[in-house]
């Protein structure tokens, strides 16, 4: 079975964020890259699927040479090959649409049965490549997926969640699944496979490559324009009630929650 | 371009994999580990998954052959957690695995190495006796060999990994005769656990490491076949001495790593506890005090990383080794003298990680040669002390 896998790296969640002087974008030097999560849970179904149908695992990812590592940690961990798009036309902002489209010319170039893709990136959280890419590939999507079971060879069957439950739906192949949490647990980068992942092939293509021209995905391309970036305001230093009794701290938590924060 | 201190892509891989690891399976267990003084099958075995035992070997034998500084790398990393976890790998490979390694023939090799490296099995290193400690070379132990046996009979004390529940193998320093010029001839020979006269009791009390397996070992005349010895006869002592060059740099990474886990604690603790209106870490007395502890740790990682270096590009390495495993020890000494003085009471309490830290970090000035050890080591190496020493 080809089974892809779409992966973007993103700064750690543990990273204090800083906007840069124009406000424009944040400053990314000092940050620490890491997996976006969400596409770690695709990585890990996309070899959990290798290990019960055999085939081939491809990472296929957009990003600055930066990105090289994240591309490794997941051949570490046990993809076969990778495809590393990096161009200078796309640095800073390309959008959602104009990645899905560099996505989706890849994936035309090569064979597909699956494509798993986190259901959002942690940083920009637009949540709308991975749909965009199987729309602009004409095949089935299965997003915010957090369960899965085959029940043949070309039929999965998940689970998403929806609003106040879940839903179970049976699709066939070729279809493209978008990751949550809960789907699994993803294994470690073990020491062996690190060393193993340097040895595998790992492609670096620019749009030229790609045959695609930088006013249709890079900056120019882009169908929409961050106007601003800033950081939420500090948040107020919490307070705690104090007390003698249980219940003397309910009554203090009662009056302010009705006098200051006027919630009830 | 001849001096670099840039680390390889794989080198920041394994970092950062083995840190994950440690944050994600260590960090959630250690202080209750600790607390009961109980080593973890569970948690050693999902390291060996991680492919941390069998470092430096060859795949063939089903290591994961990542190179020294990458191996220094991941105890470093380790021992930022938990130094109880980083002793059973540094032990693990520098002790266990290392002599069966470099010394052993091929069918010892093909019969101890896979299981290690998976590890199903531990591997110890006996050679500390209630008699010969800093004076490993007066070892007691006596090995005969009566037809083809060796017949042992002494004990070994603090032996890590060595009476545990994966503990396969002993590698055993013994007197085998005496040599030609008079002296004392020593050997070493692998003791599987389950050998007829052999037996190893747990030692419990321990003030560090509680979480790591030390053992008193006894050998009533316990028998193993002759093809156990390791190498020649004779070679005991080279053995020994070889084996505690590398296994210095293990300590001296767990040094390294236990003082950045204890200067990221008091760096974190200065930036929020509140005295006086301000956070402590804005008193330059703090603020000094995390300067020098950043500073020393810089100094400990260059020479350390240095004395890696040597030994992978198979330079003498024997004074730079005992150089770091001396500085990096007692680096952490003051580090984490500091990081609990910058906690406070709260540092004395069980309930914050940098107590634990403090009592761990003892053993590294005592451990596989003391400081005094080394400082001798040192001194002859710059030619300053004589044998006599
Ligand atoms: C938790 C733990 C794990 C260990 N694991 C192992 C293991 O896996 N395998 C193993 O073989 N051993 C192991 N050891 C033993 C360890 O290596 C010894 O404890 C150490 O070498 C010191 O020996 P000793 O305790 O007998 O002290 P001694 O040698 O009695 O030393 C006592 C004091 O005298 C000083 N001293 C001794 N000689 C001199 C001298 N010539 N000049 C100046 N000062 C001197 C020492 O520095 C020390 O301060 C372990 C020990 C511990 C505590």
């Amino acid at each position: 079975m080809e089974i892809v896998a779409l992966m973007k790296q993103v700064p750690d969640t543990e990273t204090q964020i800083k906007v840069n002087p124009q406000g424009t974008w944040i400053i990314e030097d000092d940050i620490k890259w890491i997996m976006n999560p969400y596409c770690e849970f695709g990585v890990e179904e996309a070899l959990r699927t290798k290990e019960k149908h055999g085939g081939t695992v491809t990472i296929v990812s957009i990003g600055p040479a930066r990105a090289v590592e994240a591309i490794r940690t997941a051949l570490a961990m046990g993809a076969d090959k990778a495809i590393h798009v990096d161009d200078p036309a796309l640095v800073g902002t390309t959008d959602s649409l104009g990645k899905a489209r560099i996505l989706a010319k890849i994936l035309q170039s090569i064979p597909f049965d699956i494509i798993f893709a986190g259901k959002q990136a942690i940083d920009d959280d637009m949540a709308q490549v991975g749909p965009a890419v199987a729309e602009l590939l004409g095949i089935p999507q299965l997003t915010f997926v957090n369960g899965l079971e085959w029940i043949d060879g070309r039929t999965v069957r998940v689970n998403r969640q929806v609003e106040g439950g879940s839903q179970v739906i049976e699709c066939s192949l070729p279809v493209l699944i978008t990751c949550q949490k809960g789907l699994n647990e993803p294994r470690y980068a073990s020491l062996p496979g690190i060393m193993k992942a340097k040895k595998k092939p790992l492609e670096t293509k620019n749009l030229a490559a790609l045959g695609l021209d930088p006013a249709q995905v890079g900056k120019e391309g882009d169908t929409t324009e961050i106007l601003r970036v800033e950081l939420p305001p500090p948040r107020k230093p919490g307070k705690i009630v104090d007390g003698e009794t249980p219940e003397e701290k309910a009554a203090k938590l009662a009056k302010l929650l009705r006098e200051e924060a006027k919630v009830i | 371009m001849a001096l670099c201190f840039e680390l390889t892509e794989e080198q920041n891989l394994i970092r950062q994999a083995v840190r994950e690891f440690a944050e994600k399976e260590i960090a959630p267990v250690a202080r209750e580990l600790d607390e009961k003084e109980e080593f973890s099958v569970e948690l050693t075995r999902k390291m060996a998954d991680m492919g941390l035992l069998g470092c430096f070997v060859s795949e063939k034998y089903g290591g994961s052959n990542i190179g020294y500084i990458s191996y220094i790398i991941a105890v470093e990393e380790l021992a930022r957690v938990d130094g109880s976890q980083a002793a059973t790998i540094a032990a693990g490979n520098s002790l266990g695995i290392g002599p069966i390694y470099y010394y052993g023939n091929e069918e010892q090799k093909q019969t101890w190495l896979p299981r290690l490296c998976r590890g199903e099995i531990l591997a110890a290193f006996g050679l500390t006796e209630p008699n010969a400690g800093s004076d490993a070379g007066s070892s007691q132990t006596r090995a005969e060999l009566v037809g083809d046996h060796w017949i042992i009979n002494g004990s070994k004390i603090f032996i890590t990994n060595s009476a545990c529940g994966l503990t396969g193998v002993i590698v055993v320093q013994a007197v085998t005769g005496t040599r030609p010029d008079g002296k004392r001839e020593l050997s070493c020979i692998l003791v599987p656990a389950d050998a007829e006269g052999f037996k190893a009791i747990p030692m419990k009390g321990k003030m560090m490491w509680r979480a790591s397996n030390t053992g008193q070992l006894f050998f009533e005349d316990c028998k193993v076949p002759a093809e156990n010895l390791l190498g020649k006869r004779g070679d005991g002592f080279h053995q020994m001495l070889a084996t505690l060059d590398g296994g210095r740099l293990s300590i001296a990474a767990m040094g390294l790593g236990g003082a950045q886990g204890a200067f990221e604690m008091a760096l974190k603790y200065a930036n929020t506890r509140v005295q006086f209106g301000r956070t402590i870490g804005s008193f330059q007395a703090i603020a000094f005090k995390l300067a020098d502890m950043a500073t020393e740790i810089e100094c400990a990682r260059n020479l350390l990383y240095k004395a890696c270096w040597l030994r992978e590009n198979n330079k003498p390495f024997a004074k730079e080794a005992a150089m770091a495993k001396l500085y990096c020890s007692e680096v952490m000494g003051r580090v984490v003298n500091q990081a609990v003085q910058i906690h406070g009471g709260y540092g004395l309490m069980k309930e914050y990680n940098i107590e634990r830290f403090y009592r761990d970090q003892k053993l590294l000035e005592i451990g596989e040669g003391t400081s005094e050890i080394q400082r001798i080591v040192i001194a002859r190496n710059i030619g300053v002390l004589g044998r006599a020493m």
